[in-house]
């Protein structure tokens, strides 16, 4: 029952990505990336991923993609629809990108991981989850939580600083 | 359970999708759209490990992913902006700006 929910899954990721990456029109590419991240939610639900879930939805889907969507409403997409959208290299970055398909698929194959353990964070169990990420994030990663949020103040500057228009008196 | 490998090939796949939209794409914002594809395949990646070895560690990590994604988009978005703004361009072959 999992396994054909990860299939499921799967299948609806990568049908909206391949769809994603062939599209012309940009806000369509952009809703169909919303749609592979929301099955995204779904897929990490079953790997025992609440809260990534619920973030992928909230901040992905909600914060970044309505960003992106936003910035496409500000830029004039509507002649980019009508231009060559393939680089000229497209066949040698075709060629590179199969190569590494063969590559990755070279490694995966071997196999050889150590078994599964006992998942002790199910549904309906204390400490859920979500209590025990934010315990392990709060005291073994706080420092790293501490350099990203630093990280996100400089990018928001960054960002303001960037697309801020000039006023020439 | 679902094996790890599963995660894995799903994860690949992903990557493999994502990087051949940042190379084969003239459109800055589609190589945008493509990078966050790479960064989720990694997510699912994190989160698969996480799942078989029973440690959070993974989770976390994607806590972190998802908070440069976030970054990364804001700051690319503005350069694409004031691109499109002053110079009217939008594909990454017009942009030579600092070529010398």
């Amino acid at each position: 029952m999992e396994l054909a929910f990860f299939y499921l899954f799967a299948a609806g990721i990568v049908g909206a990505s391949l769809l994603m990456v062939t599209r012309a029109n940009v806000i369509h590419a952009a809703l169909l990336l919303v749609l592979a991240f929301l099955f995204m939610a779904g897929l990490f639900v079953l790997a025992g991923a609440e809260f990534l879930a619920g973030v992928q939805i909230l901040i992905y889907a909600g914060g970044i993609m309505v960003l992106y969507l936003f910035s496409i409403m500000l830029m004039n997409v509507g002649v980019a629809v009508r231009l060559r959208q393939w680089h000229r290299q497209s066949v040698l970055a075709l060629a590179a990108a199969v190569l590494l398909g063969a590559e990755v698929w070279a490694v995966l194959g071997r196999g050889g991981y150590p078994g599964a353990k006992a998942w002790g964070w199910g549904l309906g169990q204390t400490p859920g989850n979500v209590e025990a990420l934010g315990e392990v994030l709060y005291t073994k990663f706080l420092f790293p939580f501490e350099v990203a949020s630093i990280l996100l103040l400089a990018a928001m500057i960054g960002a303001i600083v960037l697309a801020k228009r000039e006023i020439t008196r | 359970m679902v094996p790890l490998t599963h995660y894995l090939a799903l994860g690949a796949i992903l990557f493999l999708i994502g990087a051949a939209g940042v190379l084969m794409r003239r459109n800055a914002i589609m190589i945008l759209l493509s990078i966050e594809l790479m960064l989720n395949s990694v997510n699912i990646t994190f989160v698969g490990f996480a799942r078989q070895w029973a440690d959070l560690t993974g989770q976390v990590f994607a806590i972190f992913v998802i908070a440069v994604a976030a970054c990364e988009a804001a700051v690319g978005l503005a350069i694409l902006i004031s691109l499109n703004r002053d110079r009217q361009m939008m594909n990454v072959d017009e942009i030579n700006l600092l070529k010398w």
